[in-house]
């Protein structure tokens, strides 16, 4: 058994009478891309939420790199190394594709405003350093030539990969990707799994969360499946593929595996 | 390459003279803003060059007052506020609030039991504008959007109603006798001649735009425009966001405050009226028509709201009906103001096609 970055435990998260999660439990080993799927509703982005500081859950704790997570505010956790992208894009629409990388990678900048004022060396050097790792970035994931245009002006599918370029910014251990291929032909996502796997192969842990069958199953190690909140199967993608309650939850109903 | 040229030119027109100014080698920067700044300097004799003084001298009153009294008030605040408003996009309609702190701080120490020579005032005035900032925004930066606009709407109120009932401020009679810069040389603080003032305030305007652009080129300046884009995405970049918008408003207080501690020893004489809300709308008039969030643009726009009513004062009790005629203009015609921040010019241009 390799060694566990991230593991949820037993959480449960209500708002008001709807159980959104119900005693939910699962971990993600370094290195490893970990798919989590499920119907609508199903809990897969609240999911996300309480790991990333949004929510606080009702019960149950949340550890990473050995720590506990609660209690911490988000841009706190982003430090710790848990970066995300969103499923309806939220990028900084006005600000350019660099800057807004840029913007994660200032996560770790200890500039502030004196030091900004001043001009001072340590401030220089950040200033720059961030700037070139941000343009890194951006060729790493192939959209380097759009640098200077403002991410609102970008097509849909640069959106989406300058997300994950931001995201990658703030230098995470694990990466939580929420539905990345969204709205993508096939050849987009066939070039996404290659993305991803290639971040995987960098270093990253993901955790992907993902509607397109076609994608989770060919790049996620495991693969955890929620239904109504409650998790109803966790194993290798095979597995999951044959287990007959995944099938009834989900790969049955036509209108959510489209 | 092309590619990004070719979306530049599409987007931005109205930002070519900015860019083509970028791209001159250094001396001849270098020297195009030396000679602008010495013709602004110069400002105080502008009514006397033939063309542009008939357009700019205002009639019924003193240019030079109209610039030191209103002008250079409205362009330093309009700089702070646009600090707040314009940088990390919360909306602060209790500015004005500021602008008193700074003025009655240097009115205080002045003139009655203390008497603190005005460059003691000075960065005393800053630093309680600051405290106000702090003080104003750690409970109510948690809130957003229209709230924090109603909260700040009383804050200045509050500031303006406190004046007006403590016998300690001058009540409702003000403060008079307020020192003024001390004299250097030629450059003599007295009533009859106002240029020393807009020389003095037009430094400190540079002293802003200086900072403010070194801020805006770093760090702080990117995690304000994220706060302002989108302040739950920011958050979750790293963002320090309570951290980064309480900066945003102690800068901005301080701004404010500094301009209300030139303008009240330039007067000499301030009282409760002189800080009503009124003058927070205008001042959100001045960073709204210059455009949001871009220097050079609210600078303009301080500029404008300040000299139109002067310019105009032909038009009697009408002139507030020419400053709105030019407000509605503006609005239908640039949205984002006269001279718009960078992303939002490309913003406006593409809007229709990109958000499908």
């Amino acid at each position: 058994m390799s060694e566990v970055l991230l593991s949820v435990d037993q959480v449960t998260m209500q708002f008001g009478g709807v159980t959104a999660l119900d005693n939910v439990s699962l971990h993600i080993n370094k290195g490893e891309i970990l798919g989590l799927i499920g119907p609508n509703g199903a809990g897969k982005t609240t999911c996300f939420n309480v790991i990333t500081g949004v929510y606080a859950p009702t019960s149950g704790t949340v550890t990473f790199d050995d720590k506990s997570l609660l209690g911490l505010k988000r841009f706190q956790i982003t430090k710790r190394g848990i970066a995300r992208t969103f499923q309806n894009i939220r990028l900084f629409p006005d600000m350019s594709a660099v800057e807004n990388v840029m913007v994660g990678v200032d996560a770790h900048s200890k500039t502030s405003v004196v030091g900004a004022i001043l001009g001072i060396p340590r401030s220089r050097r950040e200033e720059s350093e961030s700037r070139e790792r941000a343009h890194e970035l951006l060729k790493f994931i192939g959209i380097d030539e759009y640098a200077e245009v403002a991410a609102r002006n970008l097509p849909y599918g640069h959106q989406r990969r300058l997300e994950i370029a931001r995201a990658l910014g703030t230098n995470p251990k694990l990466l939580c990707l929420d539905e990345p291929a969204a709205g993508f032909n096939p050849a987009e996502k066939q070039e996404l799994n290659e993305l991803i796997l290639n971040i995987r192969n960098q270093g990253y842990t993901v955790l992907l969360i993902e509607h397109d069958m076609n994608v989770v199953m060919k790049i996620s190690d495991r693969i955890a499946v929620l239904d109504f909140g409650r998790k109803i199967a966790e194993g290798l993608p095979h597995e999951i593929r044959d287990n007959p309650d995944v099938i009834a939850a989900y790969l049955g109903v036509p209108d959510d595996a489209a | 390459m092309s590619l990004t040229e070719a979306f530049r030119q599409r987007t931005a027109p109205q930002l070519q003279l900015g860019n083509r100014f970028r791209a001159l080698p250094r001396p001849a920067k270098w020297s195009l803003s030396a000679l602008l700044i010495a013709a602004l300097y110069l400002t105080p004799y502008w009514p006397d060059v033939p063309v542009l003084g008939w357009i700019i001298n205002t009639p019924g009153t003193s240019f030079e007052n109209v610039l030191t009294d209103q002008i250079m008030m409205f362009i330093l605040v309009a700089l702070g506020l646009n600090v707040v408003v314009g940088f990390a996009g919360l909306l602060d309609l209790g500015y004005v609030g500021f602008y008193a702190v700074g003025a009655y701080t240097t009115a205080v120490v002045t003139s009655g039991q203390f008497t603190l020579p005005w460059i003691a005032a000075l960065p005393l005035s800053v630093i309680m504008a600051m405290i106000a900032g702090v003080i104003l925004g750690t409970p109510t930066l948690r809130l957003r959007g229209d709230y924090l606009a109603i909260v700040t709407l009383g804050f200045g109120e509050i500031i303006r109603i406190t004046a007006n009932n403590s016998d300690w401020l001058g009540g409702p009679r003000g403060i008079s006798k307020i020192a003024r810069p001390p004299s250097i040389g030629p450059l003599q603080f007295g009533v009859l001649n106002a240029k020393p003032y807009w020389y003095l305030g037009f430094t400190v305007i540079l002293i802003v735009i200086f900072v403010l652009t070194r801020l805006e080129n770093s760090r702080v300046g990117r995690a304000w425009a994220a706060v302002r884009e989108d302040e739950d995405a920011a958050e979750l970049m790293g963002v320090d966001t309570f951290k980064f918008k309480l900066w945003a408003f102690a800068i901005g207080a301080a701004i404010g405050g500094i301009a209300g501690s030139l303008y009240a020893s330039k007067v000499g004489f301030i009282n409760p009226d002189n800080f009503q809300l009124q003058l927070s709308i205008l001042f959100l008039a001045a960073v709204v028509l210059g455009g949001t969030g871009s220097m050079y643009g609210v600078i303009m726009g301080g500029f404008l709201v300040a000299w139109i009513p002067e310019r105009f004062r032909g038009f009697a009790t009408r002139r507030y009906f020419v400053f709105g005629v030019v407000l509605v203009l503006v609005m239908v015609f640039r949205p984002q103001g006269i001279i718009p921040r960078r992303g939002a010019a490309a913003g406006i241009a593409k809007k229709g096609e990109s958000d499908v």
